[in-house]
């Protein structure tokens, strides 16, 4: 029979290192049902049948966080076999707290008490028998970064389980008249609910906890009763029920620690971690510090190594090795020509391109986890937090913009150290704005065309860039679906750690991994349909001319839609469809529509002059930098976001965004400097700029104070 | 006084709590309860938030939250 270990515990507690050490390569990655928190599976080292199931890093059981509920209803409602909880022994009393709350869920308990070498490296003792006799269950020590102990504890755990034996008697976490209205509540609804779960769900009662009474099947008149006892209780405490279960919580801790764990430094002293801090958030050096950081980070990722890497994917691994191999083998088997250019100018062309951006990614991630692992990133957040609350953001999404600059697929992905998620929704639909390594090759091709003595346009996008990101998070967090209260930013700093390079290359690839099988699916799909749309007539015989397109025909279908933006002519739209799949395509599909040898630049150059007007090339390339940035973005938006709705709203934003800017530039562009008349269009474009100050400026959308942060999550 | 208004360097040991929902929880769940020693670190470089040390660890909290929790010096 399979046996499930429920791996738990609070974040930064060495929980992710623990979970690599017990299942090797086994895990598999996914998402909760219905919620975009990750879910790790893996299997037991030597163990076929037992399952290791990594829950979300979490405090508390509260229901008020995304994670925190996803965990709850996992523990209770699927009842793994047995809970492995991890505990940062450094930082011994706030880890207990969690574990006060699993043990009342009615599994057994095992706990690992982590970071042994530090806590002896201190001087700290922990006394684990006394430990494990208060809390009536077993405690083993662990070092999950030196791999010491780390199988010890999950056989324990697994003998436990398949003993099968109930908890022994849970420990006296409450006392007085809490535990005497605890008991009252237990003997009501002793007959409702499975007797090993009874005091977890007699606490829940008690903190009037709804997500969890709603789904019981207690009367309104037995609540109402219990109300009443609980509201004694609240009186005789002078606090409210949640704020007194979790006070005396924390009390029963202060006692057990007192007992168990001796403590060499007096409190509050001088960490190795404070010391550092005291260099890295300090006044003066922390913001220079933090630039230098990312420079370093940018440079080596996106601008030298990353950029080598991907020139040499691009021109020389599947511009010539793989063309060159599948040239001659398609050859060889004297293969039709539709079939080599579907592989050659299709598949090796399209999905190469997008594989290109694997090196830069996977350096991205690697310099993120590194970030994260250390603990670095939690300073970036304290650091930053003043100016992105300003618009409705937290501090930790400023790493998502800034990834943004170089591509937008790992920003949105980097979004997922948001914990809250209205702030990382919103951060995914902003982040994008910011001009990526590709939308720069359109601002470079524009102005080099058609503004070459103009050295202001590329900065201006950029602060344009900026400028969309901050006024769009003043106007979304306006509206019903971003409304709220701020989420709360009480965020752990903790303390630094030498990440070790194994953690951080999983974590590296776990998030890339993700990345290239979808976007390798998609793009491959894609890059099908446009070759054959391109390559092909509506009788399906194909064509020399690309006019006889069946692109052609599809670009002059939808030529309506951009001639509002002067991109009216079927090769225009045929370029902003093309860059809306990827940015990248932008340019070789206006050298391919203008018929100039690729290799001759002054040609292409030329051609490009000849389909646009100085006014509409500025307007391509503004649509271009704030439309959705390509397919694979998209879909790593629409991963990202969770539900079809979500989706839909955030590319629809960014479409509207893009166009209503586009729209806003050629119409009153022409008329302040080409000497349009001022017309309809001129004063459409006049309402949006007013409609967008409206969004700005209004005041915020009401919300009811007492929704809980996560609410609008499931 | 509150939280917020503790000089850096300085060591409280907290009152009462006066927020309210999803804050207060996260405020507790966190460590601060009411009895619970508090030393404040630092001001984020901007201003803020702030940087406490709470049960032997640091956190972080804005200074309009830090406002919700009322304190004695020590």
């Amino acid at each position: 029979m399979e046996i499930k270990i429920a791996l738990a515990g609070n974040p930064n507690c060495g929980k992710t290192t623990l979970f690599n050490e017990l299942t090797g390569s086994t895990q598999y990655v996914g998402n909760w049902p219905g919620v975009t928190v990750e879910k790790k599976d893996g299997l037991l080292k030597g163990h076929k049948d037992v399952i290791i199931q990594d829950l979300p890093g979490i405090y508390s059981l509260s229901p008020y966080t995304l994670e925190e509920k996803v965990s709850r209803r996992y523990l209770v409602q699927e009842q793994p076999d047995v809970i492995l909880n991890i505990i940062d022994g450094t930082n011994i009393e706030r880890n207990l707290y969690l574990t006060t709350q699993l043990i009342e869920v009615g599994i057994p308990v095992v706990l690992a008490i982590n970071m042994m070498d530090l806590v002896d490296a201190r001087g700290d003792e922990i006394d684990l028998s006394k430990l494990s006799a208060a809390l009536g269950c077993p405690v083993y020590k662990i070092s999950a970064l030196k791999g010491e102990g780390c199988l010890a504890a999950a056989e324990a755990a697994l003998r436990i389980a398949k003993a099968h034996k109930a908890p022994k008697e849970l420990p006296h976490v409450f006392t007085g008249s809490v535990e005497h209205t605890l008991a009252h509540i237990e003997e009501s609804i002793a007959d409702l609910v499975d007797s090993r779960t009874l005091r977890w769900y007699s606490v829940k009662v008690f903190e009037r906890d709804k997500d969890i009474t709603d789904g019981m099947a207690i009367s309104p008149e037995l609540l109402r009763h219990l109300d009443l006892h609980i509201q004694d209780c609240e009186q005789e405490m002078d606090d409210d029920a949640e704020s007194i279960i979790i006070n005396q919580r924390y009390e029963y801790i202060e006692k057990i620690v007192a007992e168990t764990v001796h403590k060499k430094e007096a409190k509050h002293a001088l960490t190795t971690s404070d010391k550092i801090d005291r260099i890295v958030t300090n006044r003066f050096l922390a913001l220079p510090i933090f630039v230098v950081i990312m420079t370093i980070m940018y440079y080596i990722s996106v601008t030298t190594v990353g950029t080598w890497a991907t020139d040499w994917t691009n021109d020389v691994f599947f511009g010539e090795i793989v063309t060159d191999a599948a040239n001659g083998f398609l050859e060889s088997i004297a293969a039709p020509d539709w079939l080599s250019s579907l592989i050659v100018d299709g598949i090796i062309g399209g999905v190469g391109t997008v594989l290109g951006f694997v090196p830069q990614i996977l350096l991205i991630f690697f310099f993120m986890s590194l970030l994260e692992d250390s603990g670095y990133m939690a300073r970036v957040a304290f650091i930053m937090d003043r100016i992105f609350r300003k618009f409705g953001l937290s501090g930790k999404s400023f790493i998502p913009v800034l990834i943004g600059t170089g591509c937008g697929v790992p920003a949105i992905m980097a979004a997922r150290t948001i914990e809250e998620q209205r702030d990382r929704r919103m951060t995914i639909m902003l982040a994008t704005f910011i001009p990526c390594s590709a939308k720069t090759e359109i601002i470079g091709m524009v102005t080099a065309v058609f503004f070459p003595d103009s050295v202001f346009v590329a900065p201006a996008m950029y602060f344009m860039g900026i400028a969309i990101i901050i006024l769009g998070g003043i106007a979304l967090k306006k509206t019903k679906f971003f409304a709220g209260e701020p989420a709360p930013f009480v965020m752990e700093l903790p303390a630094y750690h030498i990440p070790s390079f194994k953690g951080v290359l999983i974590h590296m690839w776990e998030r890339a991994r993700g990345f290239i099988i979808k976007a390798g699916t998609i793009i491959f799909s894609v890059c099908v349909i446009i070759w054959f749309l391109q390559a092909f007539n509506t009788s399906l015989e194909m064509v020399e001319d690309v006019e006889q397109s069946m692109l052609a025909g599809i670009g002059n279908t939808f030529a309506w839609i951009f001639s509002p933006l002067g991109l009216g002519d079927w090769k225009n739209t045929v370029a902003v469809i093309s860059a809306f799949m990827a940015k990248e395509q932008a340019v070789g599909t206006l050298g391919i529509l203008a018929g100039a040898d690729p290799e001759n630049e002054e040609a292409v150059f030329k051609g490009i002059a000849a389909m646009f007007t100085p006014l509409t090339a500025f307007t391509y390339m503004v649509l271009n930098l704030f439309d959705p940035p390509c397919l694979v973005a998209m879909a790593a938006t629409a991963r990202e976001m969770g539900e079809k709705k979500w989706a839909a709203l955030a590319i629809g934003f960014q479409c509207m965004i893009g166009y209503g800017l586009a729209f806003v530039v050629y119409n009153l562009g022409g008329w302040a400097f080409y000497g349009t008349p001022f017309g309809i269009m001129q004063g459409i474009a006049c309402v949006l700029i007013a409609v967008a100050l409206y969004f700005i400026l209004r005041p915020a959308a009401p919300y009811r104070k007492t929704v809980p942060a996560a609410q609008g999550a499931d | 006084m509150t939280l917020n208004e503790v000089a850096i360097g300085g060591l409280c040991k907290v009152t009462r709590l006066t927020g309210s929902g999803a804050l207060k929880r996260r405020i507790m769940d966190m460590g601060i309860t009411k009895g619970t020693e508090i030393k404040v670190v630092k001001i984020a470089p901007l201003g803020d938030p702030m940087e406490l040390n709470v049960r032997g660890y640091d956190l972080s909290v804005r200074k309009n939250e830090a406002a919700t929790v009322e304190v004695e010096p020590l």
